[in-house]
């Protein structure tokens, strides 16, 4: 045996050491950040919610709250939907292209429906809650022809119109999101279930 | 090698002076003593921007001994009861109303919060000033900065701890952001979150954050900002190096000790300081909203934001960058770069001279404009976002990135004045 020092033996035998005990620790890692994902008490909580419809009279919203967020319904006039058509040449994603939405919410009303437009309530910038300004000419904005009516975020500005779409130079990035939704009768609006998933669970 | 006999410092045969020994040899508390508060020599020319960093530390000594105490009385329970309250407001408001000396506490540590900032602030500038964090002393600058944006975590964190509707919206904006990231951006923010919406898990962890993580990194911090001036030394008014000129005796000529001289020194400085703080937290505690926010005295609510999202106003200079950009990620990359720049500036600029004394009058204009730039900016961010307020938080913003970026090109140049080989004293 000789006395002599085996370095690249040594160093090989560090390196490999080293390298087991990253892989080790991003093993360790893994329980600890996946703590912080939604538990399942979170997840069952976050389950469809029925909403009746009979009492929503055209031209009127209201508010449910679903997974802790806002959810806008509004019954939209026939006034209010030919109006959609005319703001597209003002709005940062008219053909919503870029934007969060079910495939059936993603035509010229975003909606299932035309008459029900249902929007998760949250502003697309950073989450506070757009009010609704259905008026025409409330808000100050420069749009030809005035302000035509939609949703006005207090916080930083954000317009969006009355089919939830966002209108240039402010700062929301996308149209107002649209929950995965359903209809189970023609008064009762499941929000959180798509048709997909009826058949699916069924 | 350290032994009983040289570790020792003399003081008689008595059974007192023998334990003291005995201590020595085995923990050297007097030989740490000497080195770091006798041995340890500070430029004599300080001025009254060098009391600042004492302040820091003790406004961080006030914040955890206040803050394990609130602890004592406050439930991280972020769920909302049929009434529209939570535990946690309700404890908040157990602390204010029912706790012996409760709101003292949470006066002390709210107020605590803002003061904390403040001489961080004036810290900063005064490195600005006289050129500390230039060679060799980058380092020391860069773990400030770190230390800076551990404290703007904790501060942010604790902002949400009461479940205000402030905190509340506050928290969805600011967890918001972290949606501007490409590709990651929502599935990282369920995960800050815990859940699809700020909830009683967001608050549970940011609690945990804010009373375990975030101190003790921060403590780490401070220990090594400490650690590394310790090592380089101060800086000082003339920006010169005291280590260059040293005695017969080894001392820096201009150097007189840190204890009893600068001890002393910042002990008035607490007084005085103390003076303001009390006076705070005795007679305008919110200081009209700007230290504790009016909306953040009703409950969280889910349903309702409140008209005017503002943070507190140690946050409102980058809030009004962040603003400024109608473009989410734009917005959001700006106001990151905002902060991170400040790593940066050791190599920014290049001037050969450290202190605002002996160099041109542009480099105190500019300094200037960035000065009234963040000052601004602060102004703006506790602004509604229209009009006017964005025109000038954008113009401002501009200035605060230029004076970063063009530091470079202007300071290559600079027609400096010569530098004292001696600390000099100005009335």
């Amino acid at each position: 045996m000789s006395d002599e020092v085996d370095k690249s033996r040594r160093q090989f035998l560090t390196a490999a050491t080293a390298g087991m005990g990253a892989v080790g620790a991003v093993f360790v890692a893994t329980p600890f950040i996946q703590s912080w994902a939604p538990s399942a008490r979170a997840k069952a909580l976050g389950a469809p919610v029925e909403v009746d419809i009979t009492k929503l009279e055209p031209g009127a919203m209201m508010t449910v709250l679903w997974r802790g967020s806002p959810i806008y319904v509004v019954h939209r006039t026939k006034e209010m939907l030919d109006q959609l058509a005319k703001n597209d040449e003002n709005l940062r994603d008219p053909g919503s292209e870029e934007s969060d939405q079910p495939q059936y919410a993603k035509n010229e009303a975003r909606a299932l429906k035309p008459e029900y437009l249902v929007l998760v309530g949250t502003c697309t910038h950073l989450g506070c809650l757009p009010k609704n300004r259905f008026e025409p000419g409330t808000v100050d904005i420069a749009v030809a022809g005035g302000w035509p009516g939609g949703f006005f975020c207090p916080c930083h500005g954000s317009k969006f119109d009355l089919a939830g779409r966002v209108f240039k130079d402010v700062p929301a990035p996308i149209n107002l999101r649209v929950p995965p939704y359903s209809f189970r009768d023609s008064v009762t609006l499941v929000v959180g279930l798509d048709e997909s998933d009826k058949k699916g669970a069924a | 090698m350290a032994s009983a006999s040289d570790a020792q410092t003399t003081r008689g045969t008595g059974r007192w002076a023998r334990l003291g020994t005995w201590i020595e040899a085995r923990l050297p508390v007097s030989k740490f003593y000497q080195a770091q508060l006798l041995d340890y020599y500070a430029p004599k020319n300080f001025n009254i921007w060098y009391f600042f960093g004492s302040l820091a530390l003790f406004v961080l000594v006030l914040q955890l001994v206040s803050g394990i105490f609130l602890t004592m009385f406050y439930k991280p329970d972020g769920v909302i009861d049929a009434e529209g309250f939570s535990g946690a407001y309700r404890s908040v408001e157990y602390i204010m109303r029912e706790v012996d000396w409760g709101w003292l506490m949470r006066y002390l540590h709210s107020t605590g919060a803002s003061l904390f900032f403040i001489v961080v602030y004036l810290h900063m500038f005064r490195g600005f000033l006289y050129g500390s964090y230039k060679k060799p002393r980058e380092l020391l600058w860069i773990v400030g900065v770190l230390v800076y944006l551990a404290l703007m975590a904790e501060a942010f964190f604790g902002y949400v701890l009461p479940w205000g509707n402030m905190s509340y919206w506050g928290a969805t904006v600011i967890v918001n952001l972290a949606g501007a990231v490409p590709w990651v951006g929502t599935a990282l923010v369920e995960w800050i979150r815990g859940d699809y919406s700020i909830a009683d898990a967001t608050l549970n962890r940011f609690f945990a954050l804010h009373v375990v993580a975030v101190p003790l990194i921060l403590l780490a911090l401070v220990f090594v900002h400490l650690w590394a001036l310790r090592t380089v030394g101060s800086n000082n008014p003339d920006g010169i190096e005291i280590k260059e000129k040293k005695g017969a005796d080894g001392k820096p000529l201009d150097g007189i000790p840190f204890h009893p001289y600068y001890t002393v020194k910042d002990v008035v400085g607490i007084g005085v300081f103390g003076l303001v703080f009390a006076a705070i937290v005795f007679f305008m505690p919110t200081v009209g909203g700007y230290f504790l926010e009016g909306a953040n005295f009703e409950p969280a609510n889910q349903l309702s934001t409140p008209e005017h999202i503002a943070p507190v106003w140690y946050f409102t200079p980058y809030y009004a960058i962040l603003r400024a950009v109608p473009n989410k990620l734009a917005g959001a990359a700006l106001m990151v770069a905002a902060v991170i720049l400040f790593v940066f500036l050791p190599w920014l600029d290049r001037s050969p001279v450290k202190s605002i004394r002996y160099r041109p009058k542009f480099w105190g204009f500019a300094l200037m404009a960035f000065a009234v730039a963040f000052c601004g900016l602060g102004y703006l961010g506790m602004k509604p976002a229209e009009g006017t307020y964005v025109l000038m938080a954008r113009i401002l913003s501009g200035v605060y990135f230029a004076f970063f970026l063009l530091m470079p090109f202007y300071t290559r140049n600079e027609k400096t004045k010569p530098v004292p080989q001696r600390v000099t004293y100005h009335a």
